[in-house]
């Protein structure tokens, strides 16, 4: 999906001023800098209207949600339900195919115990569609965070399917060439992310879709990178499962989305068993409530949620196409800087055609860490190190790097201070030109 | 001294740039060798250690007759490993043991001095002492450490054959 098809504009000076004045966070100094938060991929930070939604909900609404007759139980479960309509609008689904989960990692997994529950033969008879055959293969990409690789590979492990890859290009792209190879009819699961956090090359999903689906695989995507940067729309995507977090999405922790589409979550058999999952119990069995209830047992994190839709209504408001412009124009800035930097090599591609604005590079000679620590030193928060994605690094023959990525209140003053910065960093090390 | 330069003392950096005891040793036929694989798995760094024992001509503690290393690292874990060599190269396992414990202390410190008796003994290793106050840097200080330990106690237990 290109993120300049939506003939959308940025936000302006005056109103990126006014959204940057919505982060109380950003207003203050570290080491005596003024931050410079360029650490967007790893977390967001918080407009103040999450945290006050938060807030707000145990000043004056907290209750369990989904029992009790009072008032503030309908309350508390009428604003949990809520925040599924806002999240499920905001990436083009319906209401009862959002599973809150803990974070992303949980609903990636959710999918693939499910997929091993159905293996075991739990779920009965419409379970059966899931079940894995020694030989079946699971379609995993050398681009996945390692929270869209492990669970496959645990899943390969419990029930005897293979595990295969579509590989990288040097560019940082899924090399789609071999795309019919590796996706055979022995495929059941193909799972890939929207746009990856290391080289921030944005899936072209199209092809990948089609191919899954007429060998009979379901698509489960990673959408933690897309969901908070561009806009998304899952049933136009037409994947089977999706996966994104909260705290990315200028959420609060301990939150995560599972789409899934209607009838396969009807079709999965629990993962997580317990309270509030059930429609019958006796001593010797349990029905289980219809989806996505079956899949939410114990106690629910709903002032999460209630934080949730005020960041996907937050989202909503400022419109994500106009979103997914202004991050484009910072990349290219970000990127062009760093071009323009001796001895600086983005790991990904380098214009910001599809591609968002998480920007990962090695410094020749001064290792991510201390790169990370100059910045630091002159406020500017990056990542160091893996981020979670250690394969394509090796693929990418680098052990780890440093990363900067924007956010919707990255200003190019940011940029600016941050290629300054990295400007001099040999230099500190002493690395000959 | 600015908060980077706590960090970063001229004598870190110097050791990062000309690092000594890398190049694994050849251990072949030696009676006590060890080595260790080591990573940091926030980062990824990895070091290989490799050392060879020899027994004491008195009787006391085998003595480190030489070490070596490789890895990818930061400056901080190459620097430590450099400085780790100048240390421990020729004294008995009881003294190094002496070293790694001051060296584990300064690390556990918050960046206070450990007082001129144990930060002479640990002579270039001293300057580190600012690294205790970047709570996520003392990993990369002790990954060398921790290849030491294991290495020797792989020495000592296959012991002489």
């Amino acid at each position: 999906m290109s993120t300049t098809a939506e003939q959308a504009t940025g936000l302006g000076a005056q109103e990126l001023a006014r959204v940057r004045a919505d982060f109380p966070i950003l207003t203050r100094q570290v080491n005596g800098k003024d931050l410079v938060y360029l650490d967007w991929g790893a977390t967001s930070q918080k407009p103040e209207c999450v945290i006050d939604a938060e807030q707000d909900f145990y000043l004056t609404t907290n209750a369990a949600v989904h029992r009790g007759a009072h008032a503030l139980a309908e309350e508390a479960t009428a604003a949990f339900e809520d925040a599924r309509a806002v999240v499920a609008r905001l990436v083009g689904v319906d209401d009862d195919e959002i599973v809150w989960t803990s974070n992303a990692t949980a609903a990636i997994n959710l999918v693939a115990y499910g997929i091993s529950n159905a293996t075991a033969g739990r779920g009965g008879a419409e379970a059966a569609r899931f079940a894995l055959a020694p030989g079946d293969e699971l379609v995993v990409t050398e681009l996945e965070h390692h929270a869209n690789l492990v669970p496959w590979q645990e899943l390969a492990a419990r029930t005897g399917a293979v595990l295969r890859f579509i590989p990288a290009t040097d560019e940082g792209r899924l090399d789609l060439s071999v795309l019919d190879e590796v996706v055979t009819d022995r495929a059941r699961v193909v799972a890939v992310t929207h746009a990856s956090n290391v080289t921030g090359a944005v899936t072209d999903l199209a092809p990948i879709v089609a191919r899954a689906h007429a060998v009979g695989a379901i698509v489960v995507l990673d959408a933690c990178q897309s969901v908070p940067n561009m806009p998304v729309d899952l049933h136009a995507l037409d994947v089977d499962f999706a996966a994104f977090s909260g705290h990315k999405m200028l959420g609060p922790t301990g939150i995560g989305v599972l789409y899934g589409r209607r009838e396969l979550l009807a079709a999965l058999p629990p993962v997580t068993t317990g309270g509030s999952m059930v429609e019958i119990v006796t001593m010797e069995t349990t029905t289980y409530a219809a989806p996505p209830q079956k899949f939410e047992a114990g106690t629910q994190m709903v002032a999460q949620t209630v934080g949730l839709r005020a960041a996907a209504q937050f989202l909503d408001d400022l419109g994500m196409a106009g979103v997914a412009e202004q991050e484009r124009v910072l990349t290219q800035q970000l990127l062009d800087g760093l071009a323009a930097i001796p001895h600086v090599r983005v790991l990904g591609p380098l214009t910001a055609t599809d591609r968002l604005g998480v920007v990962a590079f090695e410094v020749a000679g001064v290792h991510p860490h201390d790169v990370g620590q100059v910045l630091d030193a002159d406020g500017i928060a990056v990542r160091v190190g893996h981020h979670c994605a250690q394969p394509i690094h090796r693929r990418l023959g680098v052990a780890s790097s440093t990363r900067a990525s924007v956010g919707i209140a990255t200003t190019p003053q940011d940029i600016e201070t941050f290629l300054h910065a990295l400007a001099g960093v040999r230099a500190y090390f002493g690395v000959e030109d | 001294m600015s908060h980077l330069e706590q960090l970063y003392q001229q004598v870190i950096l110097d050791h990062a740039r000309e690092r000594h005891g890398e190049g694994l040793i050849e251990v072949d036929g030696a009676a006590m060798a060890g080595e260790s694989f080591q990573v940091n798995p926030t980062c990824g760094d990895e070091v290989t250690l490799r050392l060879r024992l020899a027994p004491s001509p008195d009787g006391g503690a085998p003595v480190l007759e030489d070490l070596g290393w490789e890895g990818v690292g930061c400056s901080i874990s190459r620097a430590s490993l450099s400085i780790l060599t100048d240390l421990v190269v020729g004294k008995d396992v009881r003294e190094v043991d002496g070293l790694a414990e001051d060296f584990r202390a300064l690390m556990g410190n918050r960046g206070v001095s450990l007082g001129d008796e144990r930060e002479d003994r640990l002579e270039d290793g001293a300057a580190l002492v600012g690294v205790a106050k970047f709570p996520a840097r003392i990993k990369c200080a002790l990954l060398g450490w921790m290849a030491l330990r294991d290495a020797t106690a792989k020495a000592l237990v296959i012991g002489p054959s």
